[in-house]
């Protein structure tokens, strides 16, 4: 009889449609009970930030009755020696060796020996104490013994002196930049949007300035707004053309700039198509420590230059005096100047001897969108100039719209090679020894256009002209005329 | 007064004390000249048993700058792994020579190979290895296309090979070729072929 139960199962499916049908429907509105619940929870999800001399971080808020709940253990572990034990009735937390004494459901507690009335009940949730937030100027100041300062209605409480400062200002240049000048170093998360520049400072204990919003007399960057909101401050700035940021000064500088297309002193040719970015385009979201984005919706064909190593880092010592990072950055400061003279727009990563990581790089170069990234490098080994395309590391394959990050650069790798035989064809009709090869070498892979490294070496092996600016010029030329000689075929790929 | 044999006993002790005192001396001293000197304190590793093959190393030549295969006769044990980590140190015994077309840095290592998966070689270098390695995309990348194509020409079946320094997982070698990732065999291949 096992035989027969099978097509009786079949049967019994087969009368019955309805039940898929139903099935579906119940599983759909599964997944949207699981997605309003999903939802609801981000929706919820409240940060009150500590700063603090010494560190700053971020902690969630429980909203009980109406009222904001901290964990107060949590608040005061990163501060200093905390503990706390419980009997079920009172709740004793020890803070540098001093106890102090809360019971759950009173208002009324005994710190480090003194009374303290807080505005709403103590609560007690699996062993962890909760204060209400408003309580925590007096409490932590009781606890502490520095002056609290904290912004209630943003969440944001400020430990002793713990406070970044800024100015604002623009200068009219042309294009215009606001140069906004911190006391001490930010790595803000960045994001644009149409008509605006958003800097959001999670960690910065950056303290509103005298008005929270700042006017400029220029139409390119007219003003620049202050606020404070769960436990973050940002600064957007407004402008009717995308903006531009960027990082000097060990980050304690932004420079904000319309995006090159906007500026209005480079000539754009009046026959090069726009490029338009990929249909239905999130506006760019840069991670921490990114240093440039922009938001557009149509790029002309322009150019990221890329002085590799700065700061701290200082590449290769090429002699007693020379470091590798001076010779890059010289060298793309006067490629820069040939890009331009030609009505190429340009892109510097960085212009002064700032320390960028690689990430950071490939982040501000595929948040630009550009038709080329160039890197450059310098080199003692060996003579004239030598031209790299990525060699691409075992990898996984990208899923649907995301990249794998190591290989990003795949579908581009025709477009640098292009781009590379173009400027090998330049530098020798310039006699200029040049070699064509393939590199291990980042951030190269993680490159999402066509993306060529340059590394100059002295002409017939003669390190002392290695930073002179005949050499330098010929190959910045050289250089400059490779890409504009493909202007059309990489443009028209984007 | 004292009595005259506890005056023999402390005598005694003096002069026991003495000798002992003197003979520590020379021992100390005779320590001190049988001490390996500190160039010679890296282990040595054991004599290689096998057969003597015929390999290929690619070698790399920093004056032009390319990579040359050049044949080699070298004792290899049976084992892959013992095979991997020989064929390398002939590789480096190379560079390491006064007259080397690509030298490396004072006691640089390859301090072991791991066959970790079917195709996947791990090649742990030492840190003198890459803290002493000349800084620059071609002569760091003419290190990595020697290592990589030297294993996988010797040892067949290796398709992907990731590159560690002294067990730890490194950014770039000396400032420019990249460590990050797991080096294709394939694609190193191709770029061999631009090196040659």
């Amino acid at each position: 009889m096992p035989w027969s139960s099978r097509p009786r199962a079949k049967q019994r499916w087969g009368n019955r449609p309805a039940q898929p049908a139903a099935a579906a429907a119940i599983s759909g509105l599964a997944i949207l009970f699981a997605f309003v619940l999903v939802l609801s929870a981000f929706a919820d999800d409240k940060r009150l930030t500590v700063y603090s001399g010494a560190t700053s971080y971020s902690l969630s808020v429980r909203e009980k009755n109406g009222v904001d709940y901290v964990g107060l253990l949590e608040i005061l572990q990163p501060l200093g020696s905390a503990s706390a034990r419980t009997d079920g009735r009172t709740w004793r937390l020890n803070y540098n060796g001093s106890d102090s004494e809360f019971s759950p459901g009173n208002t009324r507690a005994r710190v480090q020996g003194q009374i303290l009335d807080l505005p709403a009940m103590f609560l007690m949730e699996n062993g962890r104490g909760l204060v209400p937030a408003s309580s925590l100027p007096s409490l932590m100041q009781r606890l502490l013994r520095v002056p609290i300062n904290f912004h209630e209605a943003s969440r944001r409480l400020f430990i002793g002196n713990a406070a970044i400062h800024f100015t604002a200002q623009v200068n009219k240049t042309n294009p215009p930049t606001l140069v906004m000048n911190f006391t001490s170093p930010v790595n803000p998360m960045i994001a644009t949007e149409p008509g605006k520049l958003r800097m959001v400072f999670t960690r910065e204990p950056l303290v509103p300035p005298g008005s929270q919003t700042l006017t400029f007399d220029s139409p390119a960057i007219p003003s620049a707004t202050f606020q404070e909101n769960n436990g973050a401050a940002e600064i957007a700035v407004s402008g009717p053309v995308p903006l531009f940021a960027s990082f000097s000064n060990d980050g304690r500088t932004i420079t904000i700039t319309p995006a090159p297309q906007a500026t209005a002193h480079v000539p754009a040719p009046a026959a090069q198509p726009a490029v338009p970015a990929p249909a239905g385009s999130p506006a760019p979201q840069v991670s921490p420590g990114a240093a440039a984005a922009v938001a557009s919706t149509a790029v002309q064909y322009f150019v990221v230059v890329d002085a590799s190593h700065g700061g701290d880092e200082r590449g290769a010592a090429l002699s007693d005096q020379l470091a590798e990072k001076d010779v890059t950055l010289a060298f793309a400061l006067r490629l820069r100047q040939q890009l331009q003279a030609r009505g190429l727009t340009t892109l510097m990563l960085r212009e002064g001897d700032t320390t960028m990581s690689l990430d950071q790089r490939a982040n501000m170069t595929n948040a630009a969108h550009p038709a080329i990234y160039v890197c450059l490098h310098a080199a003692s080994q060996g003579s004239g100039v030598r031209l790299y395309t990525a060699l691409l590391p075992a990898g996984a394959e990208g899923r649907g719209p995301f990249l794998d990050w190591n290989t990003a650069q795949s579908g581009f790798h025709t477009a640098s090679q292009t781009a590379e035989t173009s400027v090998a064809s330049e530098l020798g009709k310039r006699q200029v020894a040049v070699r064509s090869l393939l590199a291990p070498l980042r951030p190269l892979n993680n490159i999402t256009t066509a993306a060529v490294a340059i590394e100059v070496a002295p002409p017939a092996g003669k390190l002392a002209e290695l930073n002179s600016p005949t050499y330098q010029q010929l190959v910045a030329e050289s250089v400059t005329a490779g890409i504009e000689a493909v202007r059309d075929q990489l443009g028209a790929k984007r | 007064m004292i009595p005259r044999h506890l005056m023999i006993g402390i005598a005694a002790m003096l002069a026991v004390a003495l000798g002992m005192s003197f003979y520590a001396l020379r021992m100390r001293g005779r320590v001190a000249q049988t001490e390996t000197p500190a160039e010679y304190a890296h282990p040595v590793s054991a004599p290689v048993q096998g057969p003597t093959e015929q390999v290929t190393l690619y070698v790399a030549y920093d004056d032009p700058g390319v990579l040359r295969a050049q044949s080699a006769s070298i004792p290899l044990p049976a084992g892959r792994q013992e095979r991997a980590q020989e064929l390398l140190r002939a590789l480096l015994a190379l560079y390491l020579d006064n007259s080397s077309s690509h030298p490396l840095g004072p006691g640089a290592e390859v301090r072991d190979v791991y066959l970790v998966d079917p195709g996947l070689a791990v090649i742990d270098l030492n840190d003198a290895f890459a803290d002493g390695h000349r800084s620059g995309v071609l002569v760091e990348e003419l290190t990595m296309a020697s290592l990589v194509q030297t294993l996988a020409t010797g040892i067949p079946g290796i398709n992907r090979v990731k590159i560690l320094v002294g067990g730890r997982e490194r950014e770039t070698l000396a400032g420019h070729a990249d460590l990050s990732g797991v080096y294709d065999v394939a694609a190193v291949s191709q770029m061999v072929a631009g090196l040659q």
